[in-house]
């Protein structure tokens, strides 16, 4: 687990001084909300409405951003033959795909952060349920990731990856993108964490399913 | 000597092409061995095979007398590899690299007293707080010495550690590479450069076709002609073999 952090401490102070894959991902997740917020101005006013539109806005923004980000995670590894280089160490692999689970989560943590008070203003919305709606983004997003580390590490040697990662991803995704969203609608529109006890197992499900199976089977897709 | 390498009837393939060949070969504690060949020879997968980063299809390595499959983290701690490639974090510094690599290699006491002392043996000392973008290519070079040298392995692995590198930097490389590390550091390289390995070398191979075609101790040798001409001979003997069977 010590090694893990490393590579997440290193990861995270290479973004910070470059903020490439940081900006993109906000710049990428802020169009989305403003996109959507003037295509569906008009709706604005019809609170039932919203509240069936808005949640599914919020995760495609989070979605898209987290896979452009994700489609520079090992990216950047492969770059001076890094991925390599990590590879020769004395490592388990899984603390590798931990690792990088860790930092690709953080950055989705901070672009959300910064997504949603945008979000609120855009779309008028009043949160009264800040630790309901934060455990659903912190369980959605980290089943997300999950997934993705494993399938970036995969497409990050093909020659199509930017093609390749959400081909792969989307579609597996799913499961947790749909309770996510349906838990977020919940709670915009003042429901209590009890409303959303089944989306919210079903989310602890599929992360820890995606989490264990991500650290089994990463050696083989790091593998030449 | 004892043998700290020991392959045994090593063969690869990928898909229905065949890298290696049932290959044996020893190599012994300390030697200084340069292997040669034309692309596609075999020589990187050999080096992956020891090092663990590939698993071979048939065949053992023995490191220490521990098997490569069987233990790979173990005998990964004993390996320092430097190839073209830097295996750097062009955003981090030259000390931000190494400590990083410290810890991957377990090193968690004394880390920046060993970083700074390897830092000052390949001329970095000054410039450790530099980001590696900022770095020349020959720098780059001396900064993935150290980094392959941190954790002091027993063997230390190249694959054409030269490329890219312009007369000057590859003098300042090799000095460099002569003078740091322990004398005993078995140290296995391979390159297309005929005249560096002779002078530093003790032993030389040629692998062609995934076998190893030519294998003698320096002191064998006669001279960096003779060793060219058995060189040419052994590869356009095949190039040749291989335009008749084509044909």
């Amino acid at each position: 687990m010590k090694k893990s952090l490393y590579i997440a401490a290193k990861d995270l102070k290479s973004e910070f001084r470059t903020k490439q894959m940081l900006n993109s991902m906000l710049i990428f997740s802020l169009i989305v909300i403003v996109i959507f917020s003037i295509s569906f101005g008009d709706l604005l006013g019809q609170p039932d409405m919203m509240a069936k539109l808005a949640p599914g806005v919020l995760w495609v923004a989070f979605t898209f951003a987290g896979t452009l980000g994700l489609s520079r995670s090992f990216a950047g590894e492969m770059e001076n033959g890094c991925l390599e280089g990590l590879k020769l160490s004395p490592i388990d692999r899984s603390s590798i795909y931990i690792g990088k689970t860790i930092s690709n989560a953080v950055l989705m943590f901070i672009v959300e952060l910064l997504t949603i008070p945008i979000f609120i203003v855009l779309f008028n919305y009043n949160i009264s349920n800040i630790p309901g709606i934060a455990l659903v983004i912190f369980l959605g997003t980290f089943g997300f990731v999950s997934v993705g580390t494993l399938l970036s590490a995969l497409s990050a040697s093909t020659r199509a990856r930017e093609i390749m990662l959400p081909v792969l991803l989307l579609p597996l995704i799913i499961p947790v993108i749909i309770p996510a969203v349906m838990a977020t609608g919940t709670i915009l529109t003042d429901g209590g964490i009890g409303s959303i006890s089944s989306e919210i197992r079903l989310l602890i499900v599929y992360d820890l399913i995606f989490f264990v199976v991500g650290q089994l089977v990463f050696e083989y897709t790091v593998m030449d | 000597m004892d043998s700290i390498i020991s392959v045994r009837s090593l063969s690869k393939s990928f898909g229905r092409r065949n890298a290696l060949n049932n290959i044996d070969l020893e190599i012994k504690k300390g030697e200084i061995v340069a292997i040669f060949g034309p692309n596609g020879a075999g020589k990187t997968t050999l080096l992956k095979i020891m090092s663990t980063i590939i698993n071979p299809s048939k065949g053992t390595v023995l490191v220490n007398g521990i098997a490569a499959k069987e233990h790979p983290e173990k005998i990964r701690g004993m390996i320092g590899a430097i190839s073209h490639e830097t295996y750097l974090y062009d955003e981090l510094t030259a000390r931000e690299n190494l400590v990083f690599f410290a810890r991957m290699y377990g090193i968690e006491n004394d880390i920046d007293k060993r970083v700074d002392s390897i830092l000052k043996s390949v001329n970095l000392l000054k410039r450790a707080d530099e980001r590696a973008i900022s770095f020349s290519r020959g720098m780059k070079q001396r900064l993935s010495i150290a980094r392959a040298l941190l954790h002091q392995p027993e063997i230390l692995l190249m694959d054409e550690p030269y490329t890219g590198l312009d007369q000057h930097a590859a003098a300042n490389f090799e000095r460099v590479l002569m003078s740091t590390g322990d004398s005993d550091v078995t140290r296995i390289m391979i390159t297309h450069n005929i005249e560096r390995a002779f002078e530093i070398c003790d032993r030389m191979l040629i692998m062609d076709r995934g076998e190893i075609r030519f294998d003698k101790l320096k002191t064998e040798i006669e001279s960096v002609e003779h060793f060219r001409e058995q060189y040419l001979s052994i590869v356009e003997k095949d190039t040749d073999a291989e335009g008749i069977s084509n044909f």
